[in-house]
């Protein structure tokens, strides 16, 4: 044999072929998978300020709920989820919000203005004005906002919401 | 190592002679026209896996199916791709098996000791036409719904048992949630596994009797 004939043309056939075989199986292979885990890729934009409402409707000293809803998108599925929280101007310039979900099993709590306290409906949970338990079953105080999760802009109230 | 290994396989697999039997066959004489049975299972394995892939997403509900394939079309990664290989796969299959078969009958292969061979395959060619019937409804569009109540109106024009065959389609008297989850069943287990059966059979009596040659002046 030759040096010119070094790759017989039955190995070179060989090569050529699963060479090629290769490269479309890539193309082919890569696009799948990509397919495959597409929804995993993608990053859940959920962040948003929410308007609660202009300032003068929540009146100081005393709870007042907002309410609001966010809609999710999975695939061709759509979600619309409410939610509730209750505004507290305890003055012009200091306010705070709490989430009206009890942090013992979800239920939404109301606010008891004889008792000044927020009541939970299942299972006679109360919170205070301030969140904190003041009897019942839930383990930790209600979700506070406050600080850099509120702003205002143009008299009007906003949440920055950030679940998913 | 991977010496050691190919003959400690081979020796339990026989691999050698598998390879021999169903890859290495004589062929009468190189054409063409004799690799369109081939051509015919890749489209098959080709539309098995797209079909599969497009599984992960679809959902045979009317409610669903028409947003599922929009969202594999405009949401999913190479969706369109994925969807776009089983759909023209789709036409390129009843096409080729078509081309195939009348290869056959041109070249008169289907004669003794091949008859069963034919039969088989027109049982393969009526499946792959089930294949697209069950699966033109699945988009659950306008041109899906309509082509799918004159289609089984067709089969409901049958004397006698038409009006059965027809409610049989359909799973009741309209086109319905119930039209198209069995179309459904039938396009991806039903119809699949009849075809993977029979072209088993198909495969197994052209390893056994060989390729046919081309007829000559005096046959």
């Amino acid at each position: 044999m030759s040096e010119f004939h070094s790759v017989e043309r039955r190995d070179f056939v060989t090569i050529v072929l699963a060479g090629l075989g290769s490269i479309i199986a890539g193309l082919v292979g890569l696009p799948a998978l990509g397919y495959l885990i597409d929804p995993a890729l993608r990053a859940r934009k959920s962040e948003a300020w929410i308007p609660l409402g202009k300032l003068e409707n929540f009146e100081i000293g005393k709870p007042t709920l907002a309410t609001f809803t966010r809609s999710k998108v999975n695939g061709w599925e759509k979600t619309v989820s409410s939610y509730g929280v209750f505004v507290l101007r305890k003055s012009d310039a200091e306010q705070f919000v709490l989430s009206n979900v009890c942090t013992h099993l979800s239920c939404r709590v109301n606010w008891n203005e004889e008792k000044k306290q927020y009541t939970c409906p299942c299972h006679d949970a109360a919170f205070s004005l301030e969140g904190e338990v003041l009897g019942g079953p839930p383990p930790r105080p209600l979700d506070r906002f406050e600080g850099e999760e509120l702003k205002i802009e143009e008299n009007v109230l906003y949440l920055h919401f950030a679940e998913g | 190592m991977w010496k050691n290994l190919y003959a400690w396989l081979d020796e339990r697999l026989s691999l050698g002679s598998l390879y021999k039997i169903i890859l290495d066959r004589p062929e009468p004489k190189g054409n063409w026209w004799n690799t369109l049975g081939s051509a015919s299972l890749f489209l098959f394995l080709l539309q098995g896996v797209t079909g599969i892939f497009l599984s992960v997403y679809y959902t045979p509900s009317p409610d669903h199916a028409y947003d599922s394939i929009e969202y594999i079309m405009n949401g999913v990664a190479f969706g369109w791709l994925i969807r776009g290989i089983h759909h023209w796969g789709a036409s390129l299959m009843v096409l080729i098996v078509f081309i195939h078969m009348l290869r056959v009958f041109v070249t008169a292969s289907f004669k003794y000791p091949r008859e069963l061979t034919w039969l088989v395959g027109v049982g393969l060619l009526l499946l792959t036409l089930g294949m697209g019937f069950t699966g033109y409804l699945l988009p659950w569009n306008q041109r899906a719904y309509w082509a799918t109540t004159v289609g089984t109106e067709i089969a409901g024009s049958v004397p006698l048992l038409g009006a059965f065959i027809e409610k049989s389609l359909r799973g009741g008297a309209d086109l319905s949630a119930l039209t198209l989850a069995r179309f459904f069943a039938a396009h991806i287990w039903m119809l699949p596994a009849a075809l993977a059966g029979l072209i088993g059979v198909h495969l197994y009596l052209i390893i056994k009797h060989g390729e046919s040659q081309w007829p000559n002046k005096d046959d």
